[in-house]
């Protein structure tokens, strides 16, 4: 009942905010979220569970469970959102509408990373879609409607795919509940379910699940997103309100790559071996478009927005070495281990440098083309120490959170996908190159006249950034913390893949 | 109390608004309220105790009515016309909120509203189909008075085409019962006598498509649909949501309960063909409303598309495909019965203007906040999202076509993402329009008065319930689906 509890908290909050006359709102709503934070971190344990009899005459029950990975992710959503709602008060949006939407996607988040069965998990999938379009199209910069819409129609495209693969299984396999499905897969079962099931059609089990399985990866990798389905993000990402373009890179592309390994992985183990190939040229595709796009922008979201798409292309190839046949268990418990930490890592880091992006453009007064910025150092050196922290660890410099997730990955594919692993890893140095120009613009050089009356950080946005930064130093020289919690679920679910003869 | 209330309720309130002295005619909407509310009692008391208790038999009355005709005045209220009842409350409820203002000869205005329902209530409890014809033939006229007096865009020929439409469907139906009470050997009209008949198959292949047709045209299959949008858009508020919340339903529901059971073997024959149609309808509906600009046509046509999801799980006929079709049957009437609420009550009332373009200069993201927040409800719930009850039907009528048509299952799913642009579109157009189409200053709008918000909370409430905790309901629908007439036609893949 607690996870019922944290689940429904922020839901609550945005009621009463959607319902208040009068109230600051910015401060509520971070209050708020610093108190469901507290409930998150304190009070929800991995290891808890709650279901409901939903549809019992047809044995549909549904059922949400914190393990140790879903637990990471929540805390992660809890800090994100709390860093997204300060800051945007912080940088003065004050209105009711805007922090109710943002803590609705709150609660949504919970449920997609603690529901076990698929109608809850799509339930909450699909409840992210309306706040992040109002959001977007309401808040945004000035192609906002156009990103919005397409953000939206290309999301929901995505979950017609899911939808209609999951239906198919319930038919064959009689459940929609992902423990059972993958417990199915596990048995390699769900072949001859799905055969039988479609016996009127006459088509292999084989080919049907690998057919179902593309669906459900099309619906997976508009979120993430995967090249060539990605085209949605650099304008929603640019045009969202920056503290918005927080929760859309820290957590909502999270819930793709939690999907990917924790749902797509054990319930397709059938026919994983058949992906790895395209998936992982497909991961090189991402990490490579990404950088060199993200090399081409002169404007600071949208190049950060493809930094995004470069750097959750790793956790892609990472799936896709631990589906491949040749892969060895420890290949694979470091390929696995790697995503979860990448995943978390990119959710902080890329926070740390929108929380960069809104003080920019919170000083500047809306601008975001690099040219406008120069010779910063100078007038916020602390400012420049704590974004360029986040640029460290966003290129991956060893001791700061993004090196370790990226090594584990690589040191995790190369052996089951080395081809592909080789050329990914040449994307790291585009990665530095487009980071680095982004410091030396914004910061060295010439002062430019516009910025030369802006101040330093202030109190509470050098709080919101020492958050941060403990969360990137400390997992940096201490990855165990977040080790400790996810590898009995890796483990877990390389029994399901693997399991020992 | 005894569904029959559902029935008495009604009427009688009918009769006593008519009843009322011209200086009381402000009574007349709090009588309809009542009586809208009596049926609803009834109708969910009947429900809780057909669920705590579904071993029992049935309710019903069986009384001598046409003994030359060997017609009975017999009603039932089982799984399937409980919540269907309880539907038909509810939609009167909100109606009569929505229509709470109407200074225009009001006695004459709610008592043809209570007619309407009072017909449908009769429908959905009827058992011989002689009965429900007269009923269904009740339902009529009202409808076409209520159009053409209170109507708004185009209001004789949308009243005019409705009703021909209805009037020549009604002459199938009675070809369809004239037939197969002659082929039974003239023995009566009782629907599970007729069902038992067993007729032979070369006669159930045209009889079927007779029947079937004249009460589909009504739920408004492809390609006899044309006079939905006509009809709604020119309908008053009361009136459109009625008319899409539970006079299409009357279609549906005679097709399910009457054409199919009697005609078994036809109906086999003409599956395949019914789904087609269906699919058809499902797209042609949305990507209609993808290019309409009257507000009101936009949500027509997405009647005609959600209604396709209806003929769709029907003509599936699996448990799952029965089950989604009367779910949809419950779950559109909410949502169109919102929606119509919204549309033409809530924002035509304030800005006097259904088109997309001209409402877009109101923001009413601005201007009424509130309207803009119960739109994007409505929208998202028409839309299918889960957590409303159209998601539950609609996922169900999926998994019915999967068992029966794989196939046609890639053309729903583009059917569901042209829904979702559609409502998308009329909803950003109406609440949340771009800054350079809208007023630099928000114009000043009266706030939602307590009918219609109480009506807005109602729907989004029940649809919300439905979407959420449907198995009540599913359980309702089941034991309605496991009377013996309903056997043969099911399909067990």
């Amino acid at each position: 009942m607690t996870l019922l509890f944290l689940t429904l908290f922020p839901l609550v909050g945005a009621l009463c905010l959607g319902l208040s006359r009068n109230v600051a709102c910015g401060r509520a709503a971070t209050a708020w979220s610093a108190a469901t934070l507290v409930v998150a971190a304190l009070l929800v344990r991995p290891g808890m569970s709650w279901s409901l009899a939903w549809l019992p005459d047809v044995g549909m029950t549904l059922r949400f469970e914190a393990d140790g990975l879903s637990w990471l992710f929540l805390l992660l959503t809890a800090v994100v959102t709390l860093v997204a709602v300060a800051a945007s008060w912080l940088t003065g949006r004050n209105d009711r509408g805007y922090h109710a939407l943002v803590l609705v996607l709150q609660s949504a988040l919970f449920g997609v990373f603690t529901a076990r069965h698929f109608i809850p998990w799509f339930l909450c999938w699909e409840m992210t879609l309306i706040p992040a379009f109002l959001l977007i199209r309401l808040w945004g910069g000035p192609a906002a409607p156009q990103a919005a819409m397409r953000f939206f129609m290309m999301t929901l495209g995505g979950s017609v795919f899911l939808l209609v693969g999951f239906l198919a299984l319930q038919l064959s396999a009689g459940t929609m509940d992902f423990d059972s499905l993958a417990a199915l897969a596990g048995e390699g079962r769900l072949v001859d379910a799905l055969e039988h099931g479609f016996a009127a059609t006459g088509a292999d089990g084989r080919t049907l699940l690998v057919l179902i399985a593309v669906a459900v990866l099309i619906g997976i990798a508009v979120k993430i997103p995967i090249v060539p389905f990605h085209t949605w993000l650099p304008s929603a990402y640019a045009e969202a309100p920056s503290p918005v373009t927080m929760l859309l890179t820290g957590l909502l592309s999270k819930m793709g790559v939690f999907a990917l390994l924790w749902i797509f992985l054990p319930v397709f183990a059938e026919v994983l071996p058949v992906f790895a190939t395209p998936l992982a040229w497909l991961a090189v595709a991402t990490v490579i478009l990404g950088a060199l796009a993200a090399l081409a922008q002169t404007d600071l979201k949208r190049m950060l927005a493809y930094s995004s798409v470069n750097h959750l292309g790793y956790c892609v190839l990472a799936v896709a070495a631990a589906g491949a046949a040749g892969s060895a268990r420890p290949a694979m418990t470091s390929a696995m281990a790697g995503t979860v930490l990448q995943a978390i890592n990119h959710g902080i880091i890329a926070t740390a440098l929108f929380l960069g992006i809104t003080i920019l453009e919170h000083r500047s007064r809306g601008r975001r083309h690099i040219g406008n910025f120069g010779g910063l150092r100078a007038r916020m050196p602390v400012f420049c120490g704590c974004l360029g922290i986040a640029v460290f660890a966003s290129l991956g410099l060893p001791g700061l959170s993004g090196f370790i997730g990226e090594f584990l990955i690589f040191n995790g594919a190369f052996s089951a996908v080395p081809a592909a692993t080789s050329v990914c890893v040449a994307g790291l140095l585009l990665t530095a190159v487009f980071l680095l120009r982004m410091m030396r613009m914004v910061f060295w050089g010439p002062l430019k006249p516009a910025c030369a009356t802006w101040p330093d950080l202030t109190k509470p946005e050098r709080a919101l950034f020492a958050v941060l930064i403990l969360l990137i130093l400390l997992p940096g020289v201490w990855p165990q913390m977040l080790l400790h919690h996810a590898n009995p679920v890796v483990l877990e679910l390389i029994d399901l893949l693997r399991p020992i003869p | 109390m005894t569904p029959l209330w559902s029935l008495l309720f009604p009427f009688a309130g009918a009769l006593a608004v008519l009843l009322l002295p011209a200086r009381a005619a402000a009574l007349s909407r709090v009588i309809a309220l009542a009586a809208s509310l009596g049926t609803t009692i009834a109708a969910a008391s009947g429900c809780l105790k057909r669920l705590g208790d579904t071993a029992s038999p049935v309710w019903s009355l069986d009384l001598e009515w046409i003994p030359q005709l060997g017609s009975r005045f017999h009603l039932a209220a089982d799984g399937l016309a409980l919540p269907l009842l309880l539907l038909n409350g509810i939609v009167a409820i909100a109606g009569v909120l929505f229509s709470w203002n109407i200074t225009q000869r009001p006695r004459a205005f709610f008592s043809l509203v209570l007619a309407i329902i009072g017909g449908v209530s009769g429908v959905f409890l009827s058992r011989d189909a002689f009965l429900m014809f007269v009923f269904y033939e009740i339902v009529i006229v009202p409808k076409y008075l209520l159009i053409v007096a209170w109507g708004s865009t185009n209001r004789e020929y949308g009243a005019m085409k409705l009703t021909m439409y209805s009037i020549g469907a009604s002459a199938l139906i009675l070809l369809g019962l004239a037939a197969a009470y002659a082929a039974s050997g003239s023995a009566g009209f009782d629907i599970a006598g007729l069902a038992a008949a067993g007729f032979p198959k070369g006669f159930q292949l045209w009889a079927f498509p007779v029947l079937f047709l004249g009460f589909v045209v009504l739920a408004g299959i492809w390609p006899f649909h044309t006079w939905a949008p006509t009809g709604h858009v020119a309908a008053p508020t009361a009136a459109s949501m009625l008319l899409a919340g539970v006079v299409m339903k009357l279609g549906a529901y005679g097709a399910l309960c009457v054409a199919m059971p009697l005609f078994p073997d036809g109906f086999a024959f003409w599956r395949p063909a019914i789904a087609v149609l269906a699919v058809a309808g499902i797209l042609h509906g949305a990507f209609t409303a993808l290019t309409r600009r009257d507000l009101k046509f936009v949500i027509g046509y997405s009647s005609v598309s959600h209604m396709g999801f209806i003929l769709l799980g029907m003509a599936a006929a699996t448990h799952w495909g029965l089950r989604g079709a009367v779910l949809q049957m419950i779950s559109h009437g909410i949502i169109a019965g919102l929606l119509f609420g919204i549309a033409g009550r809530v924002i035509y009332e304030r800005t006097h203007t259904r088109d997309l373009d001209a409402l877009q200069r109101f923001n009413l993201w601005k201007s009424l906040p509130a309207a803009a927040v119960a739109f994007t409800l409505a929208s998202a719930a028409s839309m299918g999202l889960p957590g409303f009850s159209g998601f539950v039907a609609e996922v169900s009528v999926l998994i019915g076509l999967w068992e029966s048509y794989p196939w046609l299952v890639p053309l729903v799913a583009l059917g569901i993402l042209i829904t979702g642009a559609f409502t998308l579109r009329a909803l950003c157009r109406t609440c949340f329009p771009d800054a350079a189409a809208s007023l630099a200053i928000p114009v000043r709008m009266p706030s939602l008065t307590w009918p219609e918000t109480t009506a807005i909370v109602l729907l989004l409430a029940v649809s919300l319930a439905i979407g959420l905790h449907p198995s009540p309901w599913i359980s309702l629908i089941n034991d309605g689906l496991d009377s013996p007439v309903f056997q043969p036609i099911l399909q067990r893949p």
